[in-house]
Order: structure tokens, then C-alpha cells, then sequence
């Protein structure tokens, strides 16, 4: 019955294989796997374990060498490099083709390149985290660089005593560190309920309207923002806001004094926003929409099953998400230069005041050394430091984030 | 406790694709009655209509009437929550809430709702359901132990457990064992036929002498091709369907001359 072989189910196909006569099609069974990809034999047809190590060692000597020859006895990491990855590639490649196959030396050939593009994407990350440890690590080693801002030190007749041995080094980051903090505890309390709330609309209540792919289309656009942009419309915001509270009698702000705290956290959330949209609304989107069929089986309403079974079992990707995005703007330094300005002593106080950040204090220590000449080196191991310090604090945050992506995570035992 | 179900002239639409077409059928309270039929014919999306789980997707809509006892539960003012409340539903794959413990997925009926239960109360309804759905034995002593952990008939009787625990007064269940091995499927069979003493149970299975072993009615659900929508075609004793029945399409379905 035609009618009833339209059905979904299984066509009879007796011997596993489609049979060729029904659908007229000639699959060419009569084609010998054999010839084309099955080896005779099912031994040697692998190099040995040792291979790829050796090949790799045999290339970083004979790089070496030819580098150290061509360029006229000294050493060239660079064209080291560049020597040992072709000697290795081309090696494992004709090595490969003489002893097995063209095919498995195709495949090795493009492994071989992934490596090196890997060791080539390693460079830079290694190199960055070598030298600034190399330079800030004189920086931070001193006691007074954690516990004293630049209130104290900020005089050329002080930096030349420190430079001439009549004082200790002096002046630290205690002021940077705070801000740094609290700005970016400000700005994450702002934006992970709106950027949370966000994606929740996104995932569980639009149902792919205008709207909704609105905001999705803004809050892509939003990711490209330039931070300087940010940190402009923070300025311009807050300044309206205080306009606003002063007519109100809410407050009383004089003209340009936007520069606050507060300002500058409004600017990072413009850039946190974006962030913390895209990974909670992807972590929302993996929870199982059989989890939300059970619960609403049960009869849960649908704001309980966010609530309690949705947002639990997506709580570790969403802090790690969040965590990621504090990282991310931990960093910025132009907003903040515009926003919250800087400042030489320690500030508390979000809404009053200058302050100083990380990466600020880094910018304007290297470009404005306190001590000119022979006496700029002390500002910039100060620099230094504070670089040292802010990818400090960003790896402990990445850490953080994997931490509570483990601990967060739905416990799973063995079957 | 136990209520029948009754549906009459019931139309489903995903959009505007009309997916079932008038389906007419009386379910008697405490019974087993299960829904057989090639795969999309509509058993399934049928079944989600009868607690209203099937409007949970985009576009979804049915039209005609469908009565628990005496109630429209399709009618104006009814609260679509509160069906699904007193008619619960199991699904094919065993889908334990993988953030709580075996004993807070028994709970989670009362839990998610936000009920307050007293530490004596909650130990009662877990050791209940757990009872009823076969799994105590097996349980009692990892109460606080993920339910993931759990094989996965087991999770599908905890499923089942956290069903009964919140006693609704239907039961559905769709393809409970398509994914569980022979003796997890017993045990699950066996549970149902000891449920429909309390409950009315309707099962969708794709597996004919499940459907003969478990159910006292049996309906058998066809498509006419790609497209169509799909029928109850016949609705009778499970023996006479699986004997006797008035259809031809039935006969062919049932003695495995297609599908």
C-alpha cells in the first residue's frame, strides 16, 4: 500500500544495505575498498611512538644550527624558530611518505602544522607573562608597594633621596588596587541583573520576535563598542543624571564633578552588559528543555522553574560567564582615564572623588615618571608592578571562574 | 482521586499545521489505556493535550473539548498550571532534575511549588512514592545522593516517584520504556498495572505486547501520509484490538504487516 510506506517508519531493508534495484540508483558496489583505502595488512602500517618526538628534537638541533651558521655565529631565536619547524615538517613528511603512505603523510603534514601554528600562538601569551614577571617582580617583592599609595611620593627631591640610597623605595599601589576593585564591584552588581534578566527574556519568554532579535542585534553591537565610546557615555550619562538630581534638589553635584567612581562604573557596565548577555543566554540555552518539561509537569509555574530548576542547573557556566566578563573589563583603561580620572591617595568613596585604577596608574606612572632622567626607572618599576598585579588579579579570576564551574556543577557519580 | 478523561471532536495544531484531527475518546477512571500507532502519528502530541503540556511549545493550539470528569480543561478561565498539576505526566526519557538529590526529586513537586513541608511530612511522601513506584529497596540508603547517579530505569522510576508524590489524577506516559532495557521495563510494567488501582494511566508505546500486557483499552493512532493529520482510527478493548479489531488499517498495524 503506497499510502501506508509513506509513513515515517522503517522501509523493509532486509540485509542492512539499500537495496540497488528498488530506487534505481547503481551505488557501485562492485568499487574494491581495497584498492582505494584499506591497507593489505593490518601491521606496519604505524610509525613508532618515538617518531614525532624525535623528529621534533632533530629539527630544534638541526634549526638550531643552520640559524647559527646563516646568521653569521650568533644565536636568532626567531630564525631558530622558523629552521627547526621546517626541518621538523618536512622530516616527519618524508619520513612518513617513504615508510607508510602519501596519505598518512598528508595527514601528518597538517597535524605537524597545527602544532606549530599552537607553538606559534604560545609565543607572544609566554613572552608576555615572562617579562612582565621578569620586570614587576622587583616591584612587588616590596612590602610598601601593597601597603602605600603615591600621597607620600609623589616629589622628584623624594624619588632622587630613594635613587641616592638616603631612603627606602617607597609609594605603591594600595589606592589603584582599591579602585580597581571597587569600580568593578560596581559595575558587575549593575550589570549581571540586567544582563541575567536579559537573557532570560531571551531564552524562556520571546519566542523569536522583532524584539527579541532586537536586543539580540544590539547587544551584538554592543560587544563592538570602542571602550572610549563607553567611557564617553558614561560621562555624558552620569552628567544628566546629576543635572537632573540638582534641579530636584535630590543632590547637589557641581559642573564636572562626573568624576567619580560611580561614573566609571557605568561606563564598564556598557561594556559588561554585552558579555554577560552572550554566555548566560548560551548557558541557558544547554540546560535540557526536558528539565522544564518536568517541571512544568508537576504543575511549577513558570517564573518557580527559572528560578529553581533552570538557573540551578546553568549556575556554574553563568558565574564562570560572569567571572569572565569582570576579567574582561578589569583591564580597560580608557573609560576609566575618562570617567573616573585619577588620583594619588587612597578613595573609598564611589560617589565623590576621583580614582585611581590599575590600569590607569600603570599608563600614567609609565608616561609621567614622577622622577625625570636618571630617576624615571623608580616609576617605572612601579609600573611594572602594577602591570604584574593586574594580570595577577585576571588569572586569579579565570581561576575563580573554573573553580566555581566545578564546585557549582550538577554532581554527577558513575552509573 | 481518580478521573476520566473525555475528548471530544479534539483538533491539535503546531501553527497551522493541523497535526491530529478529530479525535473522540472516553477514558474510564482507573485504568490503563494505551496509545499505539507508527511514529509521528500523533499518540504523543495527543497525549501532551491532556495536561496541556502541548501549548508549552511555540504556536501550538488545540481546538474542541476535552473533559476531566465534568470539566473543560480547555475551557475560559481554566489555569493551564493547575491542570498539570492534577494530571501528571512521564516521559520517554528519564529526566531527573540533575541538581537535586534522589530525595529532592521525589519532593519536587511540593519543593518547586515552594510548599513547606515539616522534616516528618517530607520523610512520609519520599518513602511513599518511592514504595509505590518499586524503587525504596533499591534507594532508601543514598536518599541524599544525586539521582543522576542512578541507572537509568531507576531514574525512570524516580521519575515515575516523583509523579505519584504530588498524587495527580491522571497519569501519562509516553514511551516510559523505549529507553530502558527488558527487566527495567518490566519493572516499570509491573508498576503500572499496581497504579491503576489509584490512578487513571495512559501510556503511549511503541511496543504492541506492552500494549497487550499492560492495558484494559487500547487506541490505535494512523496517518495517512506525510503532511496529513493524524486519526484515532479505532478504540476498543485491548483484546479486541489486538484479536479482533473492526479495522483493516488495525489488523495490518497489529499483526506487523507494516511499521
Amino acid at each position: 500500500m503506497p499510502q501506508q510506506t509513506k509513513t515515517k517508519s522503517p522501509s523493509p531493508q532486509q540485509n542492512g544495505r539499500p537495496d540497488p534495484e528498488a530506487d534505481g540508483v547503481d551505488l557501485g558496489w562492485e568499487i574494491d575498498p581495497q584498492e582505494l583505502i584499506r591497507p593489505r595488512s593490518i601491521k606496519g602500517n604505524v610509525l613508532p611512538r618515538w617518531f614525532l618526538p624525535v623528529t621534533a628534537a632533530v629539527g630544534v638541533v638541526v634549526g638550531f644550527a643552520l640559524s647559527y651558521l646563516i646568521n653569521g655565529f650568533s644565536v636568532n631565536y626567531a630564525l631558530w624558530f622558523i629552521f627547526a619547524a621546517v626541518v621538523f615538517i618536512v622530516t616527519s613528511y618524508v619520513v612518513t611518505r617513504q615508510q607508510l603512505n602519501k596519505r598518512k603523510a598528508t595527514d601528518g603534514l597538517w597535524r605537524n602544522l597545527v602544532y606549530i601554528a599552537f607553538a606559534l600562538a604560545l609565543i607572544p601569551l609566554i613572552s608576555v607573562i615572562w617579562s612582565v614577571t621578569a620586570d614587576g617582580f622587583q616591584g612587588i617583592s616590596r612590602l610598601s608597594f601593597w601597603t602605600e599609595d603615591m600621597s607620600q611620593n609623589a616629589a622628584q627631591s623624594r624619588e632622587r633621596q630613594i635613587h641616592e640610597g638616603e631612603r627606602p623605595m617607597g609609594g605603591g599601589v594600595l589606592h589603584a588596587i582599591i579602585g580597581s576593585l571597587m569600580i568593578t564591584l560596581l559595575a558587575t552588581v549593575i550589570s549581571v541583573p540586567i544582563g541575567l534578566l536579559t537573557s532570560i527574556y531571551l531564552v524562556e519568554y520571546s519566542r523569536g520576535g522583532p524584539l527579541s532579535r532586537g536586543i539580540t542585534f544590539f547587544v551584538d553591537v554592543m560587544t563592538g563598542i570602542p571602550s572610549i565610546v563607553a567611557g564617553l557615555f558614561g560621562a555624558a550619562a552620569v552628567q544628566m543624571i546629576l543635572g537632573i538630581g540638582n534641579q530636584f534638589g535630590l543632590w547637589s553635584y557641581g559642573p564636572g564633578n562626573y568624576r567619580m567612581g560611580l561614573t566609571a562604573a557605568v561606563a564598564l557596565c556598557v561594556l559588561m552588559i554585552p558579555v554577560v548577555v552572550r554566555t548566560t543566554e548560551e548557558m541557558l540555552r544547554v540546560v535540557p528543555n526536558e528539565l522544564r518539561e518536568a517541571s512544568y509537569a508537576l504543575g511549577v509555574r513558570k517564573w518557580r522553574t527559572i528560578l529553581k530548576v533552570v538557573i540551578p542547573t546553568a549556575i556554574s557556566g553563568i558565574a564562570a560567564g560572569v567571572t569572565l566578563a569582570i576579567a574582561r573589563v578589569i583591564g580597560e583603561t580608557a573609560p576609566i582615564l575618562l570617567t573616573a580620572g585619577m588620583l594619588n591617595r587612597v578613595n573609598w568613596d564611589l560617589f565623590t572623588d576621583a580614582m585611581m585604577t590599575l590600569p590607569v596608574y600603570i599608563y600614567w606612572t609609565f608616561t609621567h615618571p614622577i622622577g625625570v632622567g636618571e630617576l624615571s626607572y623608580l616609576s617605572e618599576q612601579r609600573a611594572w608592578g602594577a602591570a604584574l598585579v593586574l594580570i595577577m588579579i585576571v588569572m586569579a579570576l579565570n581561576l575563580i571562574a573554573r573553580i566555581i564551574a566545578h564546585v557549582f556543577a550538577p554532581k554527577k557519580t558513575g552509573r | 482521586m481518580s478521573k476520566s478523561i473525555t475528548a471530544k471532536g479534539l483538533n491539535v495544531y503546531y501553527g497551522d499545521f493541523l497535526a491530529v484531527e478529530g479525535v473522540n475518546i472516553k477514558i474510564a477512571a482507573r485504568s490503563v489505556t494505551a496509545f499505539i500507532g507508527p511514529s509521528g502519528c500523533g499518540k504523543t502530541t495527543f497525549l501532551r493535550t491532556l495536561n496541556r503540556m502541548h501549548e508549552v511549545l511555540p504556536g501550538a493550539r488545540v481546538e474542541g473539548e476535552l473533559l476531566l470528569d465534568e470539566d473543560n480543561i480547555y475551557g475560559t478561565g481554566v489555569d493551564p498550571v493547575t491542570v498539570r498539576s492534577m494530571v501528571g505526566m512521564v516521559f520517554q526519557r528519564p529526566n531527573p532534575f540533575p541538581t537535586m538529590s534522589i530525595r529532592d526529586n521525589v519532593l519536587a513537586g511540593y519543593k518547586l511549588n515552594g510548599a513547606r513541608l515539616s522534616r516528618g511530612q517530607a520523610d512520609n511522601i519520599v518513602e511513599k512514592a518511592l514504595r509505590r513506584a518499586n524503587l525504596w529497596n533499591e534507594v532508601k540508603d543514598r536518599l541524599d545522593r544525586p539521582g543522576s547517579g542512578l541507572s537509568g530505569g531507576q531514574q525512570q522510576r524516580l521519575c515515575i516517584a516523583r509523579t505519584v508524590a504530588v498524587e495527580p489524577d491522571v497519569i501519562l506516559m509516553d514511551e516510559p520504556c523505549s529507553a530502558l532495557d527488558p527487566i527495567s521495563t518490566l519493572a516499570i510494567e509491573d508498576l503500572i498495572s499496581e497504579l491503576k488501582e489509584k490512578y487513571t494511566v495512559v501510556i503511549v508505546t511503541h511496543n504492541m505486547q506492552q500494549a497487550a500486557r499492560v492495558s484494559e483499552k487500547t487506541a490505535f493512532f494512523n496517518i495517512a501520509g506525510t503532511g496529513k493529520p493524524g486519526k484515532m482510527i479505532e478504540y476498543d478493548d485491548t483484546s479486541v484490538i489486538f484479536n479482533n479489531p473492526a479495522n483493516e488499517q488495525t489488523e495490518r498495524y497489529v499483526s506487523g504487516k507494516f511499521g
